[in-house]
């Protein structure tokens, strides 16, 4: 089973480095949150995939006997995933925002906050109101 | 009782910035209460800061748990002198908004951010957890990336993305290692993993140090994956870039620090070794970005990056001098480098550019500018009676006793680099004459409050410059603590 997690992390995680390293800005950023999708199966696999059994500690003792599934995990990827849809849909809606209003989806083309140089070498002014 | 004092720094600025969204539709009553929230988080971390001055750290375990496994949240001296610059920066960004030398654009969303952002600072501060580490990590991003795409023009939309690219690929790398090093050690907690650790082989652990490593050197800014940094902080407008300048970058210092001095501190040297190379890339690559700029804000921006080597040259020496070099740096740093782009908005608002080729002639306007540019500025660059003098000079002996005379030739040869960038600013934005020959300073400024933060800050520069004995020892103190003490 953990290499049944292992084997899917690796895939979404090398999926989404290949993403966000294109230069379409939005393949880009859904890459990056393919890329949090492989991070939670991590978390969930840092504890140890092995019993399905909830971890409930019965009435009136302190401890649980025998083999359960440990809760830690669970509990971090839980605020994990929520962090990361959050960000994801922030990321859209910003690169969608990107495209609309310079009316590029590459990378490379977005240069109104870092112009290059102009022809004799030096920085552009940055001719705008702050 | 007093452990609760703890949590201050955390929820006072959360529940500011919970009210500020509730008086959304009421500026005025907005303004007075974001700054209320944070004169009252100043009063707490400066409570926080004399409560742990007599030694004793405050611990607060929650959740009603035994120690490893409770979420702990503990202020120590170094924990609790962050706390207070912090707070101190958000105070003079929000009184340095009160003028109107490029102040944030009001809207109902800035004083929440600005809160959520100070409390995502205050919790990466003051947790003792690995997993909150990476939440509070989260939560300042979050709130970062709200403030700057608070504007609305191409180039915040465009730094927005970049920003956010390089950040969230940092912070899933610190949340797939924190996944693997809970795996190999069992426990979130810092003492808990270096009790953990030390029964570990250090070989077999370094992959997962090294990431998260990696991970926290993205978020500092670090050669060579600083790109995030310079091009979106010049986009912001001057106290919400104060505040990213003296914050973002260094709560992954802070992270870094606690985490290789204090937890990771069996790691082998290799990792130490590399760590040292970083930072003298890092020092040499800012410098050399921030020579070839005009605009101030990008100047200063790529002296950021620059800096920050000098900080992970302090982790990387992995002694208890080598930290508190590296303590005594950051609150240096971020005192004189908001001070300096807070001058740097006062310079555009009486000359009306960033740009250096634009504007000149202030020297002989505003004698008073000039020299209260100066302080900042050759603090900076670290001129003998001032902050970054001290800075500088536990570095460089600490670099040298320990024989590595590469890394100090490089930071000596960085300081006089940042000197030619400084001198620049000083000699086009002040001595030069203005190109228009009419060109008068603005009389209608509204530069008090402006004036006032800016003076404050370089007063507790020329503090620090001055008397650096009780800092240095209360640093000392708080570097034996962090090595001794595991961390927390």
């Amino acid at each position: 089973m953990i290499w049944a997690v292992a084997l899917g992390a690796a895939a979404l995680v090398s999926a989404g480095v290949y993403l966000a390293l294109l230069r379409d800005v939005l393949r880009s950023v859904i890459g990056l949150s393919l890329i949090g999708a492989g991070a939670n199966l991590v978390v969930l696999g840092a504890g140890r995939v092995a019993s399905t059994v909830p971890a409930i500690v019965p009435g009136g003792s302190q401890t649980i006997s025998g083999a359960v599934a440990n809760p830690l995990p669970q509990a971090l990827v839980l605020t994990a995933i929520v962090i990361g849809f959050s960000l994801t849909c922030f990321s859209i809606a910003v690169a969608l925002a990107v495209q609309q209003t310079m009316r590029v989806a590459d990378s490379d083309l977005l240069i109104s906050a870092e112009p290059p140089p102009a022809s004799n070498g030096y920085p552009p002014v940055l001719d705008e109101e702050p | 009782m007093v452990s609760f004092l703890v949590t201050a720094p955390i929820l006072v600025p959360l529940a500011t910035a919970l009210l500020t969204a509730l008086y959304a539709g009421r500026p005025r009553a907005q303004q007075a209460m974001s700054l209320a929230g944070a004169l009252l988080l100043l009063a707490s971390a400066l409570a926080l800061a004399i409560q742990v001055q007599g030694g004793e750290a405050v611990r607060l375990t929650l959740g009603g748990w035994a120690v490893p496994f409770a979420i702990e949240l503990v202020a120590d001296r170094i924990g609790a002198a962050m706390t207070l610059v912090a707070a101190v920066m958000g105070v003079a960004a929000l009184v340095f908004q009160l003028s109107d030398a490029d102040p944030a654009p009001l809207s109902p969303a800035l004083y929440p951010l600005v809160h959520a952002l100070l409390a995502g600072v205050g919790g990466a501060f003051l947790t003792a957890d690995l997993f909150n580490l990476y939440v509070w990590l989260e939560v300042m991003l979050i709130a970062s990336l709200g403030l700057l795409a608070h504007g609305t023009a191409k180039r915040h939309l465009e730094a927005t993305l970049k920003y956010f690219v390089l950040n969230v690929f940092g912070t899933l790398l610190i949340l797939m290692s924190v996944a693997f090093l809970y795996a190999v050690t069992g426990h979130l907690n810092y003492s808990a993993i270096e009790r953990a650790s030390s029964a570990i082989d250090p070989t077999f652990l370094l992959p997962f140090v090294a990431a998260l490593t990696v991970a926290l050197l993205i978020k500092c800014g670090a050669f060579p994956l600083f790109a995030w940094l310079p091009a979106a902080y010049h986009t912001l407008p001057a106290p919400i870039l104060a505040l990213f300048a003296a914050l973002t970058t260094k709560v992954a210092v802070y992270a870094l620090l606690r985490l290789l001095g204090g937890v990771f501190f069996r790691a082998p040297a290799a990792l130490f070794e590399a760590l040292g190379w970083i930072a003298v890339a890092t020092m040499l690559a800012g410098v050399m970005g921030a020579a070839y700029h005009w605009d101030m804000r990008r100047i200063l921006a790529f002296h950021i990056v620059s800096q920050i080597g000098y900080m992970l040259l302090g982790i990387a020496l992995a002694t208890p001098t080598g930290d508190l070099g590296t303590i005594f740096y950051v609150i240096h740093h971020i005192l004189v480098k908001a001070n300096l782009f807070l001058i740097a908005a006062i310079v555009f608002r009486l000359t009306g550019s960033y740009d250096l080729r634009r504007i000149g002639g202030l020297y002989a306007a505003k004698p008073w500018i000039s020299v209260l540019f100066l302080v900042p500025a050759l603090s900076l660059v670290g001129i003998p009676p001032l902050s970054g003098f001290w800075a500088k000079f536990i570095l460089v002996r600490e670099s040298l006793a320990l024989g590595h005379g590469v890394w100090a030739a490089a930071a000596l040869l960085v300081g006089f680099l940042t000197l030619y960038s400084m001198t620049k600013i000083w000699s086009e934005a002040f001595w030069k004459d203005h190109p228009r020959e009419d060109w008068r300073p603005a009389e209608d400024a509204r530069l008090t409050p402006a004036l006032a933060v800016t003076c404050g800050l370089a007063a507790l520069t020329l503090v620090l410059g001055a008397w650096p004995e009780p800092f240095v020892r209360y640093a000392r103190v708080a570097a034996e603590v962090l090595r001794a003490g595991g961390g927390s």
